[in-house]
């Protein structure tokens, strides 16, 4: 995790809000570091997390992971984390027989399917085990990232149904979190991006929008991160507030500054 | 603020609610992102409550809970809430469930018994849209909306119906929006500037022009509507304030302003190749002969004057 962007979001590992969906977008750059973080920061809270990586292999989340101080393998051992391997476990929808259907199965329907595996594999590896042995504080689903569904053929409504049930089951019987990755196509027209973007949004506690600059490529300053406060949950006198800052991602970290106080042009 | 704008305030804050509630039907509560309007859809239906209206609440985007907060006991006992959060494709199957579903619930308030005034909230419109057909669902909006249109045999009055429905802007395009605007009596389009919220009130009563206004408020901690003037006009757009208007022609060190004479003999001036009639008069009045021009040459010392006439060769 981000000692950084913590302090920006004004949390700790061990006074999170719970309860909440978290939403991170990109545009026109790389978002994939607020995954990272959030990774990491959810296992150093000792929360039980399913992680359903649809993008990258188990390896490279472990390798990115050791750099932030968690190790994935330990905790995957010690059942803290669920991994769902999106590459790998692709392949066994086709070629395992299974008994009950697999996350996946939609990959199999040739007509428009919906994701009730995925929300059952994802609620039956999060339920609060009977035993209580773990004691592990809240459940926490991670999942990176959306758009890719879409772009195998589920229909935005399907991927908008399953944030709703994970919500449903997550964050208000559970009282734990999810955080999703969502791309935001921008220029491209891509009705259905926009629409579970949007959609997502409406639901969303929490926005992490990382942009690209507007001038375009630079060295020392790689984008610009929006953070979006919504739906305060004690008053609603209070507006939603709206952040802004710059980053630099280096090699453990990320540096967050005001727009135009980089360290490379002060 | 004066007294008289102050008792003007104190009765726009009634009227404001009371427009929205006014002509029954259907009220579209459009938000955006930015813009949430849920909070406004609690204010309507804790005005309605205190009413004394029979309320049912379609919930399908936020959980119960989160529906019934802020809202005190006297009203949440007045509230009918038909959860359709927790299970709303029935995936659970645990037959919990309510059967039909949402537009099943809502085609069961077109058939209610008492004839009181209710008010109808969908939260969110947007839910239903996405997951029924547009058709089916302005069919049964119009059904429930305008059911006091229809009276029953005994003449017996019919209370008013008001369905309050919040609909996310971005989520749909021009024609679902279309066909939901043509079927609302009342459309609010939330936004805001500078950190106020503002509503755009576009209201169709029957037999009279739609009136359109713009009302800035702000929604307490208790669901209660404020009213607040807008933003003051050192903020308005147009200027922006931080840059103050200079005189580009103030540090000059050559002078561009003309003096009165000067204008005058600027506006009197005849451009050289403007075609007047006195120009016309005088190239064609003969020229009284002048004198030939002379040219005078004063050859200069080191010039070399060749006496040889150059062209003596030519044949001419």
């Amino acid at each position: 995790m981000f000692p950084e962007l913590n302090n920006l979001l004004n949390t700790t590992p061990d006074r999170a809000e719970q309860g909440k969906l978290t939403l991170l977008c990109d545009a026109k750059t790389d978002g994939s570091f607020l995954v990272h973080h959030f990774l990491s920061f959810y296992l150093k809270a000792n929360c039980k997390v399913c992680f359903v990586a649809l993008i990258q292999s188990f390896s490279h989340y472990n390798i990115v992971g050791q750099k932030l101080g968690v190790n994935l393998t330990m905790a995957r051992e010690r059942g803290q984390l669920v991994f769902l391997e999106g590459l790998k476990s692709a392949v066994d929808v086709f070629f395992q027989a299974q008994e009950k259907p697999h996350p996946l199965q939609f990959l199999r329907e040739a007509s428009a399917g919906n994701l009730k595996p995925l929300f059952e594999f994802v609620r039956d590896a999060l339920k609060p085990v009977d035993s209580g042995a773990a004691g592990w504080t809240y459940p926490v689903l991670l999942v990176d990232d959306l758009s890719v569904l879409l772009s195998l053929g589920l229909g935005a409504v399907a991927v908008l149904d399953f944030i709703h049930y994970c919500r449903a089951t997550l964050c208000w019987e559970l009282k734990g979190n999810v955080v999703v990755l969502v791309h935001d196509s921008g220029d491209v027209e891509d009705e259905e991006n926009d629409i579970l973007l949007n959609g997502l949004s409406h639901q969303s506690h929490l926005i992490l929008r990382a942009e690209g600059l507007a001038t375009g490529f630079c060295r020392d300053v790689h984008g610009q991160l929006r953070i979006l406060w919504r739906r305060p949950s004690q008053s609603t006198s209070q507006r939603d507030q709206s952040l802004t800052y710059q980053y630099k991602i280096q090699d453990r970290s990320v540096s967050f500054f005001a727009k135009g106080m980089s360290p490379a042009v002060l | 603020m004066t007294l008289s704008e102050g008792a003007r305030a104190g009765t726009r804050k009634l009227e404001m609610l009371d427009s929205l509630l006014a002509l029954g039907g259907l009220v579209l509560l459009r938000d955006s992102v930015e813009w949430e309007g849920r909070s406004l859809l609690k204010a309507l239906v804790k005005k309605s409550a205190l009413c004394g209206e029979q309320v049912h609440i379609l919930g399908c985007e936020v959980s119960e809970e989160e529906f019934r907060e802020g809202f005190d006991s006297d009203i949440n006992n007045r509230l009918v809430y038909h959860d359709f959060f927790r299970d709303p494709l029935n995936w659970s199957k645990t037959g919990e469930a309510l059967p039909g579903g949402p537009l099943g619930a809502l085609r069961a308030m077109c058939k209610r018994t008492d004839l009181g005034p209710v008010t109808i909230a969908l939260d969110s419109l947007s839910w239903l849209l996405l997951h029924l057909p547009c058709a089916t669902l302005c069919q049964t909006l119009h059904a429930v909306s305008y059911q006091d249109s229809c009276p029953p045999g005994d003449g017996s009055p019919v209370g008013k119906v008001h369905v309050l429905g919040l609909l996310h802007e971005e989520l749909h395009g021009p024609g679902p929006m279309g066909a939901l605007s043509s079927l609302a009596q009342t459309e609010v389009t939330l936004g805001g500037t500078m950190g106020q919220a503002s509503a755009r009130i576009l209201c169709r009563r029957p037999q009279q022009h739609p009136t359109d206004q713009t009302q800035w408020f702000s929604i307490l901690p208790d669901f209660s509507l404020h009213l607040q003037e807008g933003p003051s006009k050192e903020f308005q757009p147009q200027s922006d304030p931080h840059i103050p208007l200079v005189d580009p022609m103030a540090h000059l060190t050559f002078n561009l302003h003309l003096s009165k004479k000067e204008r005058e003999a600027r506006d009197s001036l005849t451009l050289p190749f403007q075609f007047s009639s006195e120009k016309q008069e005088a190239l064609l009045r003969p020229r009284p002969s002048q004198a030939t021009s002379h040219i005078f040459y004063e050859p200069d010392a080191y010039d070399d004057l060749d006496q040889e006439d150059p062209d003596d060769d030519l044949d001419i």
